[in-house]
């Protein structure tokens, strides 16, 4: 068996079913324990709090004016990097192509000059987080072996990938094979670490916009 | 850091295998899906040491918020968390030493006001405040609240009802006493009454004009009231010191005096915590809905001011108001006593970040009951002085007697030209005959 064929076949199936498992496992041990009710009356209906809940989701993207000046360069570089993210992924052709093999839904890839400007930035954004990580006394404090591991293993895809659709060193298959073990790591990862918050943002902003929403406090 | 702030903060004493182990009982004795979910999603992006003050005043990473939480969060994921039994297989999160709980009573109690601010701008929707009173809860249960004065005040109200140890009949005579002084009748122990107010602990030992305020607005609206000497005091400093039985105690003690009299509204005292505590727990202690309205005075005097049944004089002059983060930030109230001070014609200089973003006082989240902190808690201060000093004008008001007490300490330490006062008295001095 190739390293091609390895990546493709026993290695996806393993990393997708450890991936899933391990969401589930997560995901239940947090929204299966016994939720507080509430009972003091709302300030606002169920629409209001609904309503609540999906303002946050979209609004905690920009923090309020008032921090900006503080937290510029964390927003900046986290946006540039997640932005990035996302554009390679749902805007580069072979992306897009695996999507359409695998769900049958498609779409029009973006230019690939606009993928490349995107997968530098993301590189580049990528390295300077890692930078701030370890010199910034806050961050540096926070850290965590997940904190080190969960970049290492966003930046593998996204290097390999890049020397993909260069083809810059290697044959194409190694490079290729490479690419997807490296995102096979990731998703073995996932569900155990920081790397979850893909998930859990949307459900941690949900539920403060509701819990504000309900009392009528600022968001 | 600063050197006064390093050298206020002595090291707690190192706690017992015994005193650790009910610290990680209490940690996790109540999480449900929101704390857990909370717990789980940090990503370690350090905004939030950006919006608290201690860490931005002296720059210290400790003061981080969400590293406050660090040793519920080892406990939920060593103990409660889906990966458990992985953690402690691998060691992945260690067990809680004594001296790292001894190190954390500073974090969790002198450096944190509860004030809610590291919660607006966590990208991922954590409630850090809502934590850090979490985090108390286990760190009282191990004997760990700070016990210079919060501790022994939360335990007195837990013994008697009052921080200060007052009792039914102390209470009663105070409030006539109030009453003779200021010329304004006290209703107490009515047996019906349509309206029960409730006081703070501060007014009681600081303002007990405050009090005799409260009563002339009532009587001005010609409401039937009463003060209830068996749930007077909304104080709760069991709230702030994470004495969760006490905190219990004292909440459903006034909504049992409440339902004692009939009562459709209580109206709670200038005061943030233990207005947050009866608006939005008071049901969850009680295990269903109130059968009546929990109004802070300022959302009363707004409703009367709106209906008519409140009248008040103009008495124009220049004044900021400082927002209590309970009342405000925390608890949807921020537009209330701004239509009282517009109803009174009061010239209204907002500070920068007035209302949902504003800093705290630095003596909120009982900070203020803790002696040690006291230079950190004035480090805090400071960003608030530059802020009040920016809108150029002499007198502060606000709704909140911890806050204002806190104004005033602050002030009176830098010998400040500003007079600090409280908006419901404004409005009973001022009431329309």
């Amino acid at each position: 068996m190739t390293l091609l064929a390895f990546a493709r076949g026993p290695a996806l199936q393993a990393a997708l079913l450890i991936m899933i498992a391990g969401i589930f496992w997560r995901l239940a041990g947090i929204f299966l324990l016994p939720p507080r009710a509430q009972h003091a009356a709302p300030r606002h209906s169920l629409a209001g709090r609904i309503g609540g809940g999906a303002l946050m989701i979209v609004s905690r993207f920009i923090p309020h004016h008032t921090f900006w000046p503080r937290v510029a360069m964390s927003v900046v570089l986290s946006t540039t990097f997640h932005l990035g993210l996302a554009i390679i992924l749902l805007g580069g052709a072979p992306h897009i192509l695996l999507i359409h093999q695998v769900t049958g839904l498609t779409w029009p890839g973006l230019p690939k000059g606009l993928i490349v400007i995107s997968s530098g930035l993301t590189l580049a954004s990528m390295i300077v987080l890692l930078i701030r990580r370890i010199t910034h006394p806050v961050l540096r404090m926070l850290s965590t072996v997940d904190d080190y591991l969960s970049w290492l293993l966003v930046f593998l895809p996204v290097l390999t990938g890049i020397l993909l659709a260069g083809e810059t060193i290697g044959g194409y298959g190694t490079l290729l094979a490479l690419h997807i073990l490296s995102v096979e790591l990731m998703m073995v990862w996932l569900p155990f670490g920081k790397l979850m918050h893909g998930a859990l943002v949307f459900a941690g902003r949900w539920g403060m916009g509701m819990n504000f929403a309900r009392k009528g406090a600022a968001t | 850091m600063s050197s006064d702030a390093k050298a206020a903060a002595p090291p707690a004493e190192v706690p017992n295998a015994g005193q650790v182990a009910a610290a990680v009982r209490g940690f996790i004795a109540d999480i449900g899906p929101t704390v857990a979910l909370a717990l789980s999603s940090c990503v370690h992006c350090g905004r939030c040491a950006e919006a608290c003050q201690f860490y931005v005043q002296t720059g210290d990473p400790r003061y981080t918020p969400i590293h406050k939480v660090e040793p519920f969060r080892r406990a939920y994921e060593r103990e409660v968390g889906p990966f458990a039994f992985a953690y402690r297989l691998l060691g992945l999160a260690p067990k809680i030493t004594p001296d790292e709980l001894a190190r954390w009573q500073e974090l969790i109690y002198d450096s944190c006001n509860m004030c809610g601010r590291c919660s607006l701008i966590c990208p991922m929707g954590i409630d850090i405040a809502e934590l850090v009173e979490r985090a108390r809860h286990g760190m009282f249960a191990a004997g760990l609240a700070a016990a210079d004065f919060l501790g022994v005040l939360a335990e007195k109200e837990h013994a008697t009802g009052s921080p200060f140890g007052l009792v039914r009949s102390q209470f009663e005579d105070m409030l006539h006493a109030i009453g003779r002084d200021h010329g304004v009748v006290m209703n107490v122990d009515k047996g019906t009454a349509d309206i029960v107010p409730t006081v703070s602990s501060i007014d009681v030992k600081m303002y007990p004009a405050s009090m005799a305020a409260i009563a002339k607005v009532l009587n001005h609206m010609g409401a039937s009231w009463t003060f209830r000497t068996d749930g007077f005091d909304a104080d709760n400093v069991s709230l702030t010191a994470g004495d969760r039985a006490g905190q219990r105690k004292i909440t459903l003690g006034i909504v049992k005096a409440a339902l004692a009299c009939d009562a459709n509204t209580v109206v709670m005292p200038e005061c943030g915590h233990s207005f947050t505590e009866m608006r939005w727990e008071a049901a969850n202690a009680f295990g269903e809905a109130l059968p009546f309205r929990v109004l802070q005075i300022t959302e009363l005097i707004a409703e009367g001011l709106s209906v008519g049944r409140i009248r008040v004089n103009k008495v124009p002059h220049s004044a900021t108001y400082h927002d209590a983060c309970q009342l405000s930030r925390r608890g949807g109230a921020t537009a209330a006593p701004r239509v009282i001070l517009e109803a009174l014609g009061v010239e209204l200089h907002e500070m920068e970040d007035a209302g949902a973003t504003n800093w705290c006082c630095g003596g909120g989240g009982g900070v203020a009951l803790i002696k040690r902190a006291q230079p950190l808690m004035d480090k805090a201060f400071e960003i608030k002085q530059r802020q009040i000093e920016v809108t150029g004008v002499a007198t502060i008001y606000t709704s909140c007697s911890g806050c204002r007490q806190t104004l005033e300490h602050g002030g009176k330490a830098r010998n400040w030209n500003k007079t600090v006062a409280s908006l419901l008295e404004l409005v009973a001095d001022n009431l329309k005959d």
